[in-house]
């Protein structure tokens, strides 16, 4: 069994409790000391950080929310000297709405560390050709595993996504083992590979996936297809990104880096902490990246943790697939999209605000459909017209969800009004 | 001198167009011609009626994505190559048809002809310069 920080990964509880204590200590003071937010917050609650001593203290800290992250863009949440910041990556969406997070590099060393755990936790060791095919950019699933496979001294394919052929043609041709990307791009991938006949020239034995929920059933198919196994890696951007848990051999959840993030189960309505093995809102505190501090976050995810002992030796604390959201978040292709953006762009292109959104999952990719009313004033006699009409709306889009909708024009007043609560999403994704 | 064509975006499935026509002919609305152009997720139908006010607020009541577009009607005999002086007259005028559609009436060896193009006005001109009769809506209706 191969770790590669086992003084983290498998430490006693004890060690880690203190450790996370000792850091938990020293993020909050450091928090409180420069960032102007959190220190009148906690003084809200009439908190200093001397109330903060073991981690036992946490629920006294009040939550953060993702609205805060925004109205601080971009640099309000910064706690270290912009000297000190290395890089930053951002979630997609508009720009009053993206998060911005910063890193300096100890908190690049430290993602990268948590990166670098979830591939050998995958089977990888230097020995690896590790082929990321996440976005690269802003988007932190391309950064963190290459981060994680530098770390490992790993040979990285820095592919990013898209140019499936090429993708292929360098999996073959370089001996490709480790597969880093979204589990529809996987799936997609794995389908390609199977058609052009290339099935017995990769060398894949493992893929890491995440970035977007997948079910059981999807990993055994892309297991299957490949012929290799599948792990799960969560994260989000406020956290860094990808590794703040990771799947191990067992495949029964996900090993959360606890060095580095806290976990805790709210109740998402009183904000009550549950005990362990309860179901509700998953929240963390990061304990060990300075430039953008997350005190006591709340993710939205629905989710349950426990720390049964586990085969692969970690004594990490694990989170099982999340059951879904306590907002309207939708994850499509790995993109954030919230109904309120849609509307937003509607509004601003004149259309009603009456919609709908369909996604749905089709050979295990997602499909993104907006259902939108022309008004009588946008009827026009051309197709031209209206096919101009409907570009227009779908860059309108892009610009503002970083994915394409397929745009279909309903007649005005057809979208089904319902008393109270409207549809506006169906989702008949089954994961 | 423009006619007025109903404008009415039909989602594609079974039974849009049942509904428009049933509408109209409920209020003994006529059609004096219909052309649809269709994409695989719409269609549009552009229809003459006897009564396009009447259409029109019938139409919206019963739901429908409706607009008027003004139109040029172009009488011609119904006869071969008919149709050949109208867009000798309009290519060298250098005008763009986006469409047209043609219908025949009950009286005898005469024949419309429907043109959907960016200035009606300079159209008309052209078309009446080059001894074309570009016809009202009375006209239309007599031809019934």
């Amino acid at each position: 069994m191969n770790y590669f920080q086992p003084e983290m990964e498998c430490a006693s509880r004890e060690a880690m409790r203190a450790l996370q204590s000792e850091r938990l200590r020293g993020i909050v003071r450091h928090a409180y000391d420069n960032v102007p937010f959190y220190r009148e917050s906690m003084g809200k609650k009439g908190l200093t950080p001397d109330d903060i001593q073991t981690i036992d203290d946490l629920p006294k800290l009040p939550f953060l929310v993702k609205d805060d992250l925004r109205e601080a863009y971009p640099y309000g949440l910064l706690a270290v000297p912009r000297a000190d910041v290395v890089r930053i990556q951002s979630t997609s969406g508009t720009t009053g709405k993206r998060v911005v997070a910063f890193y300096t590099q100890q908190d690049l060393d430290r993602w990268e560390d948590c990166c670098a755990r979830a591939i050998v936790a995958a089977g990888g060791s230097k020995e690896d050709v590790v082929h990321v095919s996440y976005g690269y950019g802003l988007f932190t699933g391309g950064p963190g595993l290459n981060g994680g496979s530098h770390k490992l001294g790993s040979m990285t394919l820095p592919m990013s996504s898209g140019s499936t052929d090429r993708q292929i043609q360098f999996m073959c041709d370089l001996g490709s083992t480790i597969l880093c990307c979204t589990p529809s791009y996987a799936a997609y991938l794995a389908e390609s590979i199977v058609a052009s006949g290339l099935r017995d020239k990769i060398a894949l034995k493992a893929g890491i996936f995440g970035a977007e929920a997948w079910s059981e059933e999807m990993r055994r198919d892309i297991e299957n297809t490949l012929g290799i196994k599948a792990y799960d890696i969560y994260g989000l951007t406020e956290l860094s990104g990808p590794g703040v848990s990771f799947e191990c051999a067992e495949q029964t959840g996900m090993h959360i880096n606890e060095d580095c993030f806290v976990a805790e189960i709210i109740d998402p309505e009183t904000g009550e902490v549950l005990p362990e093995g309860s179901k509700g809102e998953l929240v963390f505190t990061a304990i060990a990246k300075y430039a953008f501090p997350m005190l006591r976050y709340r993710t939205r995810d629905i989710c349950v943790l426990h720390r049964q002992p586990c085969s692969c030796g970690r004594t990490l604390l694990k989170m099982e697939k999340l059951m879904g959201r306590t907002d309207d978040m939708l994850i499509i292709r790995g993109v954030n999209v919230f109904p309120s953006q849609i509307e937003t762009v509607l509004l601003q292109e004149g259309y009603s605000p009456n919609y709908q959104i369909i996604v749905d999952r089709v050979h295990h990719t997602d499909t993104f459909e907006v259902r939108v009313e022309l008004t009588p004033e946008m009827v026009a006699d051309t197709v031209k017209e209206i096919s101009k009409r409907e570009d227009a709306l779908i860059a309108a889009m892009r610009s503002m969800l970083g994915i394409s909708p397929k745009i279909t024009l309903v007649a005005h007043r057809s979208i089904a009004r319902s008393e109270g609560k409207a549809v506006r999403v169906v989702d008949k994704r089954k994961i | 001198m423009t006619i007025n064509q109903l404008t009415v975006f039909v989602e594609n499935g079974p039974g849009r167009l049942l509904e428009i026509t049933e509408t109209l002919g409920k209020a003994s609305i006529d059609l004096r011609a219909l052309s649809i152009a269709d994409t695989a997720e719409f269609g549009i139908a552009r229809i003459i009626t006897s009564d396009h006010a009447k259409a029109v607020a019938l139409l919206r009541e019963a739901g429908f994505a409706v607009s008027t577009t003004p139109v040029l009607a172009v009488g011609l005999d119904d006869e071969p190559g008919a149709l050949v002086k109208t867009l000798r007259i309009l290519a060298d005028a250098k005008i763009n048809i986006e469409y047209l559609y043609a219908f025949i009436t009950r009286r005898e060896r005469q024949a419309y002809v429907v043109l959907r193009v960016e200035d009606n006005d300079a159209a008309a001109l052209a078309l009446r310069q080059g001894g074309v009769s570009v016809v009202g809506v009375e006209e239309i209706d007599k031809a019934d």
